[in-house]
């Protein structure tokens, strides 16, 4: 069997402290385009205060298009669903979602 | 105004639009100390062996909190008899209530959510009463609410996701503030950075009567607009429409319109008027179907 040398060792330990963590964000928007308005936010951080912020200003960003310039990956934006017959005036949840993901390598102990 | 403390029409088409009213320092000064208290007694003795207890739910409102009991003045006081009595009727029925307290820097933020199950179609409703018995200050704690949300059809725990929305309000305001609740108004309880705790008492109300015409109608006539009233074409400038027309910023284009839809329909069955209408949107596809028999 091969012998690991220190190297590799070193190299493992290494890993083993960056670990890669992803933050998530949510934008709901006021139209079905990712240039549409925000209207609606949520922030969700796996590195647990160790990454990046979002930014301090409300909404965090106007659009989803400000997000992909800030470095934001889209992840999933909602299917466009046809109203249901008797349901054409019906409010539901937020319409228009879109998912970002942001993969952020920081030390862990 | 005089003994008539019911609310007027432009009160009632503001409080469709936007699914809630608030009345600032309505309840007097001496009431709300006593209500601490007696808030303190009901959050410890609910559950306990003896003690003070809510009332059996479904009793008339008249039979709720006996005197003495500060909740009780609260509730029946005049103001807050003519507000109740807008909504749900002279003689409403309990249906629970439930002390809310927040510590002192308490950093529980609790989810957006409605209150029990997702709603029936039908247009009847349930109002909640939030009484503030002392002053909140912005950010310490009152409660968070979206305006506008109480006609969507959702499930309580899919709110959960949405951590922010555009134009969402946050209570705050002097003692004796009381705020009124469509019941499907999407709301939820606040971390409190504040020093000192944060009590409120919401009570949950059910009609026993049709929910039509029970306020004070004299300015109806005034602002109930035609069924042609439509921003294409012609309106008039101070109409409940005009009121209807609240576009809040997180809607989109087309939330606004069928929240419009949902609103008239709801105003229908307020004023008992069936052709009623805003902008024409209901009109334009009852016309058309009874062209074909539908």
């Amino acid at each position: 069997m091969e012998q690991r040398t220190e190297q590799q060792e070193q190299q493992e330990q290494q890993t083993e402290q960056r670990r890669e963590r992803q933050q998530v964000l949510y934008l709901w928007a006021n139209g079905s385009s990712l240039d549409s308005g925000t209207i609606g936010w949520a922030f969700h951080d796996g590195t647990d205060g160790n990454g990046p912020a979002i930014p301090l200003s409300t909404p965090p960003y106007p659009s989803g298009i400000d997000a992909l310039r800030d470095g934001w990956m889209l992840l999933q934006s909602s299917q466009l669903v046809a109203p249901s017959p008797g349901e054409e005036h019906l409010n539901t949840y937020l319409e228009y979602e879109f998912v970002f993901e942001r993969r952020v390598t920081t030390p862990f102990s | 105004m005089g003994s008539d403390h019911r609310l007027t029409t432009r009160q009632m088409a503001h409080f469709v639009a936007n699914g809630f009213i608030r009345f600032d320092a309505i309840v007097p000064a001496e009431i709300n100390e006593r209500g601490i208290d007696e808030m303190r007694r009901l959050e410890v003795e609910r559950f306990a062996p003896d003690g003070l207890k809510p009332p059996h739910t479904g009793t008339p409102l008249d039979e709720c909190y006996p005197p003495p009991s500060a909740i009780g003045e609260y509730l029946r006081l005049p103001q807050i008899r003519g507000i109740i009595e807008s909504f749900v009727g002279p003689d409403p029925t309990f249906d629970h209530d439930w002390t809310h307290h927040i510590q002192p820097r308490a950093t529980y933020v609790q989810p957006l959510h409605v209150d029990a199950i997702t709603d029936s179609a039908d247009p009847t409703f349930d109002v909640q009463l939030f009484w503030y018995p002392h002053d909140v200050a912005p950010g310490e704690g009152g409660t968070r609410f979206v305006p506008g949300s109480h006609l969507r059809r959702v499930r309580s725990s899919g709110l959960d996701r949405y951590q922010h929305i555009a134009g969402e309000q946050q209570f705050s305001g002097p003692a004796g503030t009381v705020v009124v609740f469509h019941h499907g108004l999407w709301h939820a309880g606040q971390p409190n950075p504040g020093e000192g705790d944060r009590w409120m008492h919401k009570v949950r109300l059910n009609p026993t009567v049709p929910q039509v015409r029970l306020w004070n109608t004299d300015d109806l006539p005034d602002l109930q607009n035609p069924p042609s009233d439509h921003i294409f074409a012609r309106i008039l400038p101070d109409s409940v429409a005009q009121i209807f027309r609240t576009m809040h910023p997180w809607m989109s284009v087309t939330d606004y319109r069928n929240e419009q839809v949902q609103r008239a329909k709801l105003w229908r069955y307020l004023t008992g008027d069936q052709a009623y209408d805003v902008d024409h949107y209901l009109t334009r596809l009852e016309g058309r179907a009874e062209l074909v028999g539908n």
